[in-house]
């Protein structure tokens, strides 16, 4: 980067700073190596992952710590396919026992085909996790008034849908996401939804805080560009963002002087 | 001579084991590196200092996970 835009414009949750804004998944990527040089490409500091019971049969080493470095990236455990406030919890309370942080991205899903947050459930669970001593991240729809009663919950960050888990459709309600943004103080990080850079950059532009995808970057054709793409346009729209856009007009203005024309 | 063998469930599957087996034995039995894998007996977290001196006993049910990918 030719700017110092990065050495200043830190992403703070929890009480700990990153210079990405983008974090990245560790799911359905088509191989482990892959998905390491799809991370690095990425920039991302910090990647998710899941809580699942070991394979007994262990026809393969299914452990993704076996191929991330805990060193280099921060752990950030979902609860990923919990449908009651007490599996997140249990679940999240597994993930702190691995050992890495008391950071948990909260996910207690309402429905199975849009995997659509159960709201009431979310806030119960972010309730009992937040007086756990635990860093909720929580993955909520793009409703203003559950967002800022999860950030009366004492959550850490809110993480609105861009569009619904997994669906590529990018981003739906910019006006929501970008009224969220502007009545909460905690971080707002967009989760899911996002299918391609415009969308990534699209919903930086909203000022949100950062953006967290999987897979957009893990069923590209290509992985690792995309993932690289990705990180330009966080980036580019994180910039445009604090660049500050013009306003739209709904009619032309020459952008050439209209003085000294030839007769 | 060693007691009757005990059945337990170890992530959702029963199996036999020895009397007296501790969690850590159990872990090493089935080749589980307990750095990485965190164990739940009868719902309830064991942590790893007490995984050594934590039996198992008939009918207990066991979980052990682990991170994978996800999103």
């Amino acid at each position: 980067m030719t700017s110092t835009l990065s050495a200043t414009d830190f992403l703070t949750v929890g009480g700990r700073s990153f210079t990405s804004r983008l974090i990245v998944g560790t799911g359905k990527y088509p191989d482990n190596e892959t998905m390491v040089r799809a991370h690095a490409a990425s920039g991302a500091e910090v990647v998710t992952v899941a809580v699942r019971r070991v394979d007994l049969d262990r026809k393969n080493r299914a452990g993704i710590l076996y191929h991330i470095d805990p060193e280099r990236y921060f752990m950030l455990a979902n609860t990923a396919g919990c449908y009651t406030a007490e599996d997140a919890v249990r679940y999240a309370r597994l993930a702190r026992e691995a050992g890495f942080n008391e950071f948990i991205k909260l996910e207690v899903i309402g429905d199975e085909e849009t995997l659509f947050p159960d709201v009431a459930g979310l806030l119960a669970a972010t309730k009992t996790l937040v007086a756990e001593g635990f860093q909720v991240m929580a993955y909520t729809n793009e409703d203003l008034i559950t967002a800022l009663r999860l950030e009366d919950a004492g959550a850490a960050a809110v993480m609105p849908l861009a569009s619904p888990i997994g669906s590529g459709l990018g981003l739906l309600n910019p006006y929501a996401i970008r009224t969220i943004k502007r009545r909460l103080s905690v971080p707002v990080i967009v989760d899911a939804g996002v299918g391609t850079a415009s969308d990534a950059c699209v919903t930086m532009e909203q000022g949100v805080d950062g953006i967290l995808m999987n897979t957009a970057i893990a069923t590209a054709d290509r992985p690792v560009e995309m993932a690289h793409a990705m990180q330009l346009a966080v980036e580019a729209g994180r910039r445009a963002y604090l660049a500050g856009r013009m306003p739209r007009r709904e009619i032309a203005v020459p952008s050439s002087p209209t003085q000294g024309m030839l007769d | 001579m060693t007691g009757e063998a005990i059945s337990v469930i170890v992530n959702g599957e029963p199996r036999k084991l020895p009397p007296d087996v501790s969690l850590l034995e159990l872990l090493r039995h089935l080749e589980l590196d307990p750095r990485v894998v965190v164990v739940e007996l009868n719902r309830e977290i064991v942590r790893r200092p007490a995984l050594e001196g934590t039996t198992v006993r008939d009918g207990d049910r066991v979980e052990l996970v682990h991170f994978v990918g996800g999103g």
